[in-house]
């Protein structure tokens, strides 16, 4: 039996094609993902990420606990802030990627992906075990509801959405006042929801958390609001290819638990002067040392059936390496990737290939992010 | 509601057929490019290709998914459409007619009899 988030009812309604994602049963697209995604990158585009999990992690001892078990600096974060980080094992292997928020003093609400649930909180609690401070942890999940609100128009009608200014500790005025990466505490009809500014597709825009009841209404109220200014609902189909567009890392393609965030790219997020931390022997070494596999990003060169997970990368006649993410980019109309070769091929203008159903196809090395605004 | 045009013949796998004397057209049916949606990729076989009835012989991609194309007769390819694969959004826009894939000479008339009609074709779609 598939789980459903509480807005299943209005994807029903909607339209929405459901499928299977990480045990629920979620929207892939309403209407075309191609449509959904044009409309996030020109307007504006809500999603149900309901499914996604939350842990909230407290007392004197959390904010040791948490630079120990995630790779990125916790202690940056002022009251109403929230960082992007890793959660590794002692091999430096990605057990997940999140977003970790620190509303106010001593306490931390962790945002996770919905595939890996079950996976972190057996870590975080194994690990809880071993500590030694101060902590509560509580595995929140199914207390929340969520959805994303995306697209350059989001800023023009949210504030209307979610009127007035924050009630938590951490004070704005209004929505819009967020900065990027900064959550505060909102009251809407009587509940009160999460607002972070923070997002999975490259566009400016809105995370926000509150109980199914909540959510159910925000989304509805959302939609109406929203639709003379271009917002559509939008499905997973849209959030791959919006997230591919920016190359941000899908969880179990970009990254796994034999991936390390150096690997992947990502060690602005390691922070190894810190002190002790899981993973941080191997990354260190990683980071002076180099890397064997590199994740690289490419574009096709010539009109091609769309690179996709699995394809083998090619060079000079000879496979080196592996698609983890790809697509045709509805923004660009071409094929786009991400996959892992060996250092050596990773410099941005290599030529490369892709093997699309046993034809060697054109690409090329791209830097980082593929798709940028001008 | 998918259109299903009464010239047509249909096979499971929603291919169409539109027979003239010896030779027909194929072609995806409306039901299909509505499931596939976007389609942003054709591969077409290539002219003087025999084909098995039932053989998979082309491909269209959409954005989420690749898609094999089984020929619903047996035959030579004599003619393809190259503005499905210069254009792949008609096969969205006119899948019945503009958005045909190939042109197949028929080298056992027999089979055509053995594809759906459009009403049981409508019933297996659900229409």
């Amino acid at each position: 039996m598939l789980k459903r988030t509480s807005l299943y009812t209005a994807h029903q309604k909607l339209g929405g094609k459901l499928i299977e994602f990480g045990g629920w049963e979620m929207p892939v697209q309403y209407t075309s993902i191609t449509d959904e995604h044009l409309a996030v990158r020109n307007a504006a585009g809500i999603f149900d990420i309901s499914h996604m999990g939350e842990v909230t992690v407290s007392g004197a001892g959390a904010e040791a606990f948490l630079n120990f078990v995630l790779t990125n600096d916790i202690r940056k974060l002022a009251s109403g802030e929230g960082q992007y980080t890793l959660m590794c094992n002692e091999r430096g292997g990605v057990i997940d990627d999140l977003y970790a928020y620190r509303p106010s003093v001593g306490v931390y609400f962790l945002i996770i992906n919905a595939s890996r649930i079950e996976a972190d909180v057996a870590w975080l609690q194994a690990q809880a075990a071993k500590f030694s401070g101060e902590l509560k942890l509580t595995d929140a999940s199914h207390h929340y509801g969520a959805v994303a609100v995306q697209g350059p128009r989001v800023k023009e009608f949210i504030n209307l959405v979610i009127p007035g200014s924050s009630s938590s500790v951490f004070k704005v005025n209004a929505v819009t006042d967020l900065k990027k990466n900064q959550i505060a505490g909102f009251n809407f009809e009587n509940h009160s929801l999460f607002v972070s500014r923070t997002g999975y597709t490259g566009e400016d825009g809105f995370e926000i958390l509150g109980s199914e009841e909540s959510i159910q209404h925000l989304w509805d109220k959302m939609i109406s609001v929203g639709q003379p200014f271009g917002l559509k609902p939008a499905g997973l189909g849209a959030r791959d290819t919006l997230r591919t567009e920016v190359c941000y890392p899908l969880y179990g393609h970009e990254l796994d638990e034999n991936t390390t965030p150096i690997e992947a790219g990502l060690g602005f997020f390691v922070a190894l002067d810190k002190g002790e931390f899981n993973g941080r022997a191997v990354l260190a070494e990683q980071k002076a040392n180099g890397v064997t596999k590199k994740l690289v990003a490419f574009k096709m060169t010539d009109k091609s059936a769309p690179p996709r997970p699995h394809y083998a990368i090619w060079s000079n006649g000879v496979p080196v390496g592996e698609v983890v993410s790809g697509t045709q980019s509805p923004s660009l109309g071409i094929g786009i990737g991400i996959g892992y070769v060996p250092a050596e091929f990773a410099k941005a203008d290599t030529k490369i290939e892709i093997e699309i159903r046993g034809n060697r196809c054109a690409a090329v090395v791209v830097k980082k992010p593929i798709f940028q605004k001008a | 509601m998918s259109n299903v045009p009464s010239d047509l013949k249909y096979a499971k796998s929603h291919e169409w057929l539109r027979v003239s004397g010896d030779t027909a057209t194929v072609g995806i049916t409306d039901h299909a490019q509505a499931e596939l949606t976007d389609i942003v990729f054709v591969e077409l076989p290539a002219v003087g290709r025999k084909v098995k009835a039932g053989e998979a012989c082309a491909v269209v991609e959409s954005v989420k998914t690749a898609s094999d194309i089984y020929s619903p007769v047996s035959g030579e390819i004599i003619a393809v459409n190259s503005a499905t694969v210069d254009s792949p959004a008609l096969v969205n826009t006119a899948p019945d007619t503009d958005g045909w894939f190939y042109k197949i000479k028929l080298s056992n008339a027999a089979e055509v009899a053995a594809l759906l009609s459009p009403e049981n074709y409508k019933k297996q779609i659900g229409g």
